[in-house]
């Protein structure tokens, strides 16, 4: 009974909208734009949010990243000339940071040496990085094909090697790596493993693009022995040199809830020992808390422009309506002559607004799902339309018709239906 | 004697006009009887209107009684009084009065959409009203599409719609022809011998020559009953 009367009142305001389409589809238009600029702007903030998520969650939502940076003041002391700068981790360091930092899992320190690679006559410009063998379960490097570096490797100081995958690629195009060697300098490697490809490195400060890529990795104390920790730069004609023992170390935290304490522990630690600056720490739980306030900072000022276009979009509803009912003051009075209460009156044109605004709003979800699909193709930014963002930016439509048709609803039904039919 | 199907009491309608007071209906008594005829006539300004009004039910009267089929209607809210102008009462205006975007069947369904009749039903009944008044060629016509005497046949199916004690009409061929009036009156006719209570505004003294009982008003008061014929009889 409802429903038939309900089907009755949308079929009624369909057909008073279709008997005035154009002025319909304009008015709905501030609807269409406001839901499809805001469902747009939502999944484009979504699909941000994810990706800054999955990024941080790949450097390892338990992990502490301590980086060696050239401190400021060399940078800009570098008009000496030849002039060595000591600076970064060292592996004094880590002996204190394993014994002192608490809630430690486990650590794996770096070295980077860049390096040509070669085989044979193939040569890779890449980078030698002598890594502890717990490298491989805190940073989640997936292997291709064989092994990763074991403690026996590590003590032994064999040389032997695991490739990234832009390393192996461009080395061994036709040839199995896990049967050949790679020459860095005068020392040859043997491989004993690939790793899967990185792709884009994780972003905020595990390092350049690729950078794990294009490496080789070895055993961290054959690099100690066959690399000096000396690094000759070479910037616009003045030669100078960097003297860096460890370039990172990675420390995972036994559990989430105590990276916060790690961390404060590790950075007093480190701020004593290292008071110029020259290393780094990354947190990229807390990277990954700041994403999220970002978020909501930017879903707050995106519920504000929503807020403000869904007014805009009501006010033009409201507007035509009112012109629509002082129009349509004679059919009120003939409605009400043939039996409409007042009641009957408000819900047609109540109707007509839901109607107007589930119509305008439903045409711009549509925009703000085309609009980011577009988006992603043309930029290549991720976006995420949800569910959620769906349902409520219909249902807000409606609430908006609702609102906004109240007024000239109640303003048609109050007409005296003498005056009403005496309107022309 | 039929039974009486409306009854005013000393009915008054007052406007104030700035300060004055303006009677538009200034005691009325009147009654009609089931199946009858009646024409309303009067000067310019005599309260013609006001009082097909208050009989319609679309406007009250500022005091007095008005008895429909035997229910006191003076003094009902709102709801009740649409319920009884869309139920009991039928109209037929000057000007037509049908919703436009609606075609002629839609338009005799209305008054039965808000009496709560069926979808179905609705249609049924409408179709079949349309076609007695000769509507059968032009059911899914808009109003725009139909000729002034089309136009009124519709309003004249709408005002049946519901089966009404009374069927008011305020100059209902003032907007025609001559012949498409002579149509027009032939259907009142038609209404009356079947037994249909009729109350007719009018200037048209030809008009009211077929009505059994003529209302002559003057200054918001009747001044007058004639009478053609006995009530409830047909000629
Ligand atoms: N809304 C109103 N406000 C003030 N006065 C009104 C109103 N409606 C009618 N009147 C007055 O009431 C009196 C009766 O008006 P009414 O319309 O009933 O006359 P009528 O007999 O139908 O005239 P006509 O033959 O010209 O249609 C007139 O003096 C008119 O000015
Ligand atoms: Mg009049």
């Amino acid at each position: 009974m409802i429903g038939a009367r309900a089907r009755r009142l949308v079929r009624l305001a369909l057909k008073s909208l279709w008997a005035h389409r154009l002025r319909s589809l304009l008015t709905a238009l501030g609807m269409v734009f406001g839901v499809g600029a805001v469902v747009a702007m939502l999944a484009v903030g979504e699909g941000a949010s994810r990706d800054a998520q999955q990024q941080f969650l790949r450097l390892g939502s338990r992990n502490i990243i301590v980086r060696s940076v050239k401190p400021p003041e060399s940078t800009s002391a570098s008009a000496t000339r030849s002039f060595v700068v000591a600076y970064g981790l060292e592996l004094s360091d880590v002996e204190v940071v394993r014994a002192t930092v608490p809630h430690l899992a486990r650590t794996a320190a770096r070295r980077d040496i860049p390096s040509d690679l070669w085989n044979g006559a193939r040569k890779h410009r890449g980078s030698v990085f002598g890594v502890e063998t717990s490298y491989r379960e805190v940073t989640n490097l997936e292997l291709a094909r064989g092994r990763f570096l074991t403690d026996d490797d590590a003590r032994t100081k064999k040389n032997v090697c695991v490739l990234g995958a832009a390393a192996a690629e461009a080395l061994f195009p036709a040839s199995d790596p896990l049967v050949g060697s790679v020459r860095v300098g005068g020392d040859y490697y043997g491989v004993v493993g690939v790793a899967a490809r990185r792709g884009t490195a994780p972003a905020s400060g595990a390092g350049a693009s690729g950078e794990e890529d294009s490496a080789v990795f070895v055993p961290l104390a054959a690099a100690l022995e066959r690399f000096s920790p000396l690094i000759r730069v070479q910037t616009s004609g003045s030669r100078s040199a960097e003297r860096v023992e460890l370039h990172q170390l990675i420390a995972e935290v036994s559990g989430t809830e105590q990276v916060t304490a790690a961390a404060r522990a590790l950075r007093t630690l480190l701020e004593q020992r290292h008071p110029k600056g020259d290393v780094n720490v990354v947190v990229p739980l807390e990277l990954l808390e700041e994403a999220a306030r970002t978020k909501r900072r930017f879903t707050m000022v995106l519920a504000f422009i929503a807020g403000v276009s869904l007014l805009v979009g009501g006010i033009g509803i409201m507007n035509i309506m009112l012109a629509n009912v002082t129009e349509r003051t004679r059919e009120i009075g003939i409605r009400r002559a043939l039996g409409a209460r007042r009641r009957d009156v408000v819900l047609q044109f109540l109707a007509e607004t839901i109607v107007l605004a589930t119509v305008g709003g439903a045409i711009g979800l549509g925009l703000g799902v085309g609009l980011p699909f577009a988006i992603t193709k043309a930029f290549d930014t991720p976006t995420a339309v949800t569910a959620s963002s769906l349902v409520m930016a219909l249902l807000v439509s409606a609430a908006t018709g609702i609102v906004f048709g109240l007024y000239p609803a109640s303003r048609a039904a109050a007409l005296d239906p003498v005056e009403a039919l005496r309107h022309d | 004697m039929a039974a009486p199907v409306v009854e005013l009491r000393d009915l008054w309608r007052t406007y104030v006009l700035g300060g004055h007071e303006v009677h538009a209906l200034a005691g009325v008594e009147l009654t009609i009887e089931e199946g009858a005829y009646v024409a309303i006539m009067g000067p310019s300004g005599s309260g013609k209107s006001t009082l097909l009004n208050v009989l319609g039910l679309l406007d009250r009267p500022t005091r007095g009684t008005y008895l429909l089929g035997g229910r006191d209607v003076s003094a009902l809210d709102d709801d009740d009084v649409s319920a009884e102008r869309g139920r009991r009462l039928g109209f037929v205006f000057q000007n037509y009065n049908l919703i436009p975007q609606l075609d002629v069947v839609e338009n005799v369904e209305v008054p039965m959409v808000y009496a709560g009749v069926g979808d179905h039903e609705a249609r049924e009944r409408a179709t079949a009203l349309a076609e007695r008044m000769g509507l059968g060629a032009r059911l899914g016509h808009r109003p725009t599409e139909l000729s002034g005497g089309q136009q009124q046949r519709v309003a004249i199916a709408r005002a049946l719609a519901n089966d009404p004690l009374v069927l008011l009409a305020d100059e209902p061929t003032g907007n025609l022809d001559t012949r498409t009036g002579q149509e027009i009156l032939g259907l009142l006719d038609e209404l009356h011998a079947h037994g249909k209570t009729l109350v007719v505004v009018t200037h048209d003294p030809g008009v009211a020559a077929r009505a059994d009982r003529i209302v002559r008003m003057r200054d918001g008061r009747v001044e007058r009953i004639d009478v053609n014929r006995p009530a409830g009889a047909t000629s």
